[in-house]
């Protein structure tokens, strides 16, 4: 399983899913390789591709709980309109060059305090994280 | 028509950051005026002060993610300077360069492959619908799977420079915390021939594009301009990491060189315009009408006096021959300066991979104190400035970020309103076709509009259509 956590942690609750991914990654799950950027960008297909199950940790803007836990797959009007991808459009290219179709989610956990320059999390957004990492760590034992 | 009207392109697709064009139209559908806005502002430079000069490199890759590299380096540069160094061991300075020409590989291999392919490959005004990346792919597979491997050896290269992708440290002040290793070294030099045969062909490509398209090139958004850029102590040649600043006129005439990039604020003044957040540089001595200056790949093609590397040199041989020897000033011959770029950098790596100063262990200098630090390097956008002040604490009291697009501002609008004027003006209705031509002129720049306002995000385009009353009489969304 890959599990790639993405955003930047210099703009408050946006590194929301990098903070998960270290935390996964302390975990020490066997058969999880754990990688950590500030955005999804294209080279990520080809780690993507060579991977059974991936899992995209991100912030979530404006979510009901404290995360939001959803499959995910090719978007048949995927674009890529930026430096940065979302995880459909990964997931396209990762099947347009690869032919891969890997078992996807992503992982959207809550944040508040998105944009300025600050470093750390907010408090509701900790507890949400610790929220996040509780249920990955139950849900992953039996799918790796 | 008898009414004036408000074009708004908001915000700007395969553009970084939140930007947004107002064209406005008078009675009878000309163009009047045209401008690029940055609609978003956070303070960057408020964030920095107080922070300590050591962690100044690791903290200002938090700006933005697209080119967190390039200001790394900026700030260690900088820190070098406030540490009394005036000369890093080879070691740390091959290791930063290394860095350097990783990461500008794979800004422009993106660019090139994934944000511009689409409009040079099936035109400007080719339906939205097929005019994306995936349909690029579709056709030409073995194209994209390249420009993926060729972003990754960046990636590695600067992962093994800089540590980690995110916050890397590798550039200390006064130096770099690590060598390479030889197993590293080994594993990018087992892909440096296949790195340079595609850097060849990406850049046939581009060079054929604009050679197969000459109207159209030199016709769109191809304006006058002085250019300024960053050239090798000397020589004057293409050198994106160190050297002083030059200037050049649009007929190719000197207005700076040598200047000590120490000295960049004796040379350069930012005027700030209240309709955008984002200010307007200009040669002091020229003035605000006539001093403005573009940066950039293809201003670095044409300030520089050569390239320290054959296979480029040539190709940069071939492009000012396109200009008849003289400055180029086509906006979309970005695109074949910057294949240029990659193939230098390419060049560059396997030059530096096969030098033993990589795994040479004098990693830091030191020296005298000093109260200022000023660092420039030429990032994948162009021309990129830092500078700081510290107090006897070490505290950084004072901070200035002038980076490439905030350079390239003057020159963008410029673009902007050419292109309205080429193909909006006197039309009775907007369409997608029309606007992405616009879309086209500024993505050609490349620019990072979080960079540049510290902001993040991007969204869709959006255009509205207001009359003189306000009332919104058009819109469209793609």
């Amino acid at each position: 399983m890959l599990l790639i956590g993405y955003g930047n942690p210099g703009r408050g609750d946006d590194g929301l899913g990098p903070a998960f991914a270290e935390r996964i990654e302390r975990a020490g799950l066997p058969g999880v390789t754990v990688m950590v950027d500030y955005q999804l960008t294209v080279e990520h297909a080809f780690d993507v591709a060579g991977a059974g199950q991936v899992v995209f940790a991100d912030a979530l803007i404006g979510g009901a709980g404290a995360f939001r836990f959803t499959e995910a797959a090719p978007a048949t009007d995927a674009d890529i309109t930026s430096h940065s991808l979302s995880p459909e459009a990964v997931l396209t290219l990762a099947r347009t060059l690869y032919d891969a179709a890997p078992e996807a989610h992503v992982m959207g956990i809550t944040g508040q305090d998105f944009g300025e320059v600050r470093e750390g999390l907010s408090d509701p957004a900790q507890g949400n994280l610790d929220r996040a990492v509780e249920f990955f760590l139950d849900w992953a034992k039996d799918r790796r | 028509m008898t009414e004036s009207r408000l074009i708004e392109i908001s915000p700007l697709t395969r553009v970084e950051g939140h930007g947004k064009v107002t064209i406005h139209l008078d009675a009878d559908g000309y163009v009047d005026e045209a401008r690029l806005h940055i609609v978003e502002f956070r303070g960057f430079e408020r964030f920095i002060r107080g922070r300590l000069l050591w962690e100044v490199p690791v903290i200002v890759q938090r700006l933005c993610g697209i080119c967190p590299v390039s200001h790394h380096l900026a700030a260690a540069k900088a820190m070098d300077m406030i540490c009394g160094v005036d000369q890093l061991p080879p070691t740390a300075e091959k290791m930063r360069r290394l860095m350097h020409y990783g990461q500008v590989m794979q800004s422009h291999v993106l660019h090139f492959f994934h944000l511009a392919a689409p409009d040079l490959l099936f035109g400007f005004g080719a339906p939205a619908e097929k005019r994306n990346i995936f349909e690029v792919l579709q056709q030409q597979p073995e194209l994209g799977r390249r420009a993926i491997l060729m972003r990754k050896f960046g990636q590695d290269i600067i992962e093994a420079t800089a540590g980690k992708k995110i916050h890397g440290t590798g550039a200390i002040p006064g130096g770099i915390n690590k060598n390479l290793p030889l197993e590293t070294r080994d594993a990018l030099l087992a892909q440096i021939g296949d790195m340079e045969q595609w850097a060849q062909d990406a850049l046939a490509l581009a060079r054929g594009y604009t050679l197969d398209n000459a109207d159209l090139v030199q016709g769109f958004a191809a304006f006058p301009s002085n250019y300024m850029s960053m050239v090798r102590d000397g020589d004057g040649a293409l050198d994106l990491y160190d050297g002083n600043l030059r200037a050049l006129s649009a007929d190719g005439d000197l207005i700076f060189d040598h200047l000590d990039t120490r000295r960049y604020h004796e040379a350069l003044v930012e005027d700030v315009r209240s309709w955008s957040y984002m200010k307007f540089p200009f040669i002091k001595d020229l003035g605000p009408d006539h001093g403005w200056y573009r940066v950039g790949p293809l201003a670095r093609m044409n300030t520089a006096s050569f390239i320290d590397t054959p296979l480029a040199d040539a190709a940069r041989s071939e492009l000012m021959d396109f200009s008849h020897g003289l400055p180029q000033h086509a906006t979309l011959a970005n695109h074949w300066a910057r294949m240029i770029e990659v193939l230098h950098c390419v060049e560059k790596i396997r030059e530096l991979l096969h030098d033993p100063d990589l795994q040479g262990s004098d990693l830091r200098a030191t020296g005298k104190r000093r109260q200022e630090g000023i660092g420039v390097l030429e990032a994948p956008r162009g021309n990129l400035i830092h500078h700081y002040q510290v107090d006897e604490n070490d505290q950084v009291t004072y901070c200035n970020l002038i980076v490439s697009t905030t350079h390239n501002n003057e020159g963008m609008n410029r673009a902007v309103k050419d292109v309205a004027m080429q193909y909006i003006s006197g039309q009775p209705q907007i369409s997608e076709a029309m606007l992405n031509h616009v879309e086209v002129a500024i993505r050609a720049y490349d620019p990072c509009l979080s960079c540049a306002t510290h902001a993040l995000g991007q969204m869709p385009l959006q255009v509205e259509l207001f009359g003189p009353d306000g009332a919104l009489l058009d819109r469209k969304a793609t």
